[in-house]
């Protein structure tokens, strides 16, 4: 990258050559980004074809590989259709604002030591106030369709994701608290030292919460009530058909896979080797055992996998279920977490370092 | 009091939900059941039915004699019959067709027929490509009869036994 930035200073002015560069970052990011959202939704239906004893999309091009593909390329073509009596301008701009936060948030995402577009000190907060904005997409959305079905589910969502961020963000004050940072790099850096290190163990009940919560927050099976198919179809992308609806399920899948990273990142050491520096000299495998991407690849596809193994296995909650889950039991479980956790630093007893 | 301490502690370890997981999670490894059609065929009845033909005798002799039992039977209405004298004083079909649209395959027709003329073949895949093209003629039935003649011959012997 440094190069090709000396290489373009030959010639361009200096704040050209910055933009060029962070533009080039940014498509980086996210073009494996989108491509992993793509072979996500091929995972989901593989993965729950195989727990169903079926075996899933299998005809388009080999084993199905080109399946996602074949989606998109069927979604492009699709003609988008506006509903005579919905707000065209705010409907249209709705699948925007849902997918728009959730691309951002990658921003402050560290793939690898050093690997982050921007390494903001305040990761963890930028992180929970931009998915926050997610919700007002889906809320824009259900309430430009003017249609009944739509508005209900927005308004599901709207109450629904408010209630598990105050879960969720409890969840990320107890990391912040072990690792004394919001710099999410530093959060990483603060579980060097092999599996015994990471905050998985110390904050056990926080790792599930926040995982609860995050599948809460996208809206996923089992707390996807905001697509009851029984009582308001699809929810509030009903009247979305085309390109506009593959905005939503990118912005909801992207969400996923965020979740996914994320819990890697905040529990399980992100890019760190569970082996910790102890096998680095080992010839040949040292640089596959020790720190790197791949084990923030594996450790998130495992998360990403429980999300499907999750869609697979549990019926839907009833919505006063979800609010009792939030409100009763997830948000006093972190708070008497976060107090054992705040009087174990008050008294200088860090079992995580 | 030992009864909410347990339900507490199975409800607070999702001991339940792991069960759940666990279930999905062992037929995530079991075999495949799914048939893959095009390539792969479930085993089919000497029974089966499927497309209808009208047979004939090893002599080339049309079987059908026009007695619209088939017709009288058909709970659908679905085959209409008309019959002429020959010369050599037979009685036999000048029409017999079947409008597959009505028919609902349900074997009456093969099972009152007292010469075995009209049988239920084994093909279930076909399609018709204009309209009217579901109404199936004696010419077209006769025809599908000589065409698939010996693996009708060997589905009806198989099945004698239990007639």
């Amino acid at each position: 990258m440094d190069s090709v930035a000396t290489f373009l200073n030959g010639f361009l002015p200096e704040g050209l050559t910055t933009l060029i560069v962070i533009m080039i970052k940014i498509v980086a990011i996210l073009l494996p980004l989108i491509l992993a959202v793509a072979y996500t939704t091929f995972a989901e239906r593989k993965i729950i074809g195989y727990m169903q004893v079926r075996m899933g999309p299998n005809r388009v091009g080999p084993k199905g590989w080109l399946q996602p593909i074949a989606d998109v390329v069927k979604l492009m073509f699709k003609e988008i259709i506006s509903p005579t009596k919905a707000s065209t301008v705010v409907f249209f701009i709705a699948p925007m604002l849902a997918l728009a936060p959730a691309l951002a948030v990658w921003s402050v995402i560290p793939f690898w030591d050093g690997g982050v577009l921007a390494d903001v000190d305040a990761g963890l907060l930028l992180i929970l106030a931009v998915t926050s904005l997610d919700v007002f997409g889906i809320i824009l959305a259900g309430w430009a369709s003017n249609s009944k079905y739509a508005i209900l589910s927005s308004l599901r969502v709207g109450a629904q994701v408010v209630s598990y961020e105050i879960a969720m963000g409890f969840a990320l004050v107890g990391v912040l608290m072990a690792a004394g940072s919001m710099n999410l790099s530093e959060i990483v850096r603060a579980q060097e030292g092999g599996i015994f290190s990471w905050f998985a163990w110390p904050l056990f009940g926080l790792l599930v919460v926040f995982f609860i919560a995050g599948v809460a927050e996208t809206n996923r099976a089992p707390f996807d009530v905001a697509e009851g198919e029984s009582e308001i179809v699809a929810g509030f992308h009903v009247e979305y058909s085309g390109m506009a609806f593959a905005l939503f399920f990118l912005a909801e899948y992207a969400s996923m896979i965020l979740v996914s990273v994320l819990t890697a990142l905040l529990f399980l050491g992100g890019w760190l080797s569970p082996f910790g520096h102890a096998l680095d000299d080992v010839p040949v495998l040292g640089s596959v055992l020790g720190d790197g991407f791949h084990w923030l690849f594996i450790k998130s596809f495992f998360f990403l996998f429980c999300y499907l193994w999750f869609r697979a296995t549990f019926p839907r909650y009833r919505y006063d279920q979800i609010m009792r889950l939030g409100w009763k039991i997830l948000i006093p479980v972190t708070l008497v977490w976060i107090f054992a956790e705040g009087v174990a630093i008050a008294f200088g007893w860090k079992p995580w370092l | 009091m030992i009864r909410n301490i347990k339900h507490f502690i199975k409800s607070f370890t999702l001991f339940d939900l792991l069960q759940g997981l666990g279930v999905t999670g062992k037929y995530f490894f079991k075999r495949k059941i799914t048939i893959q059609y095009p390539e792969q065929k479930t085993p089919m009845s000497p029974r089966f039915r499927g497309h209808h033909a009208l047979r004939r005798y090893p002599n080339g002799q049309e079987r059908c004699i026009a007695c619209k039992l088939c017709e009288a039977v058909c709970p659908a209405l679905a085959i209409d019959i008309e019959s002429e004298e020959r010369a050599d004083g037979t009685r036999r079909t000048t029409k017999y067709e079947i409008d597959f649209f009505k028919c609902i395959y349900c074997g009456f027709c093969e099972e009152v027929c007292p010469v075995d003329a009209i049988v239920e073949t084994h093909i279930f895949e076909y399609h018709y490509e204009e309209r009217g093209g579901n109404l199936i003629s004696k010419q077209e039935l006769l025809a599908f009869g000589d065409k698939h003649e010996t693996e009708i011959a060997k589905r009806k012997a198989a099945d004698a036994p239990y007639r």
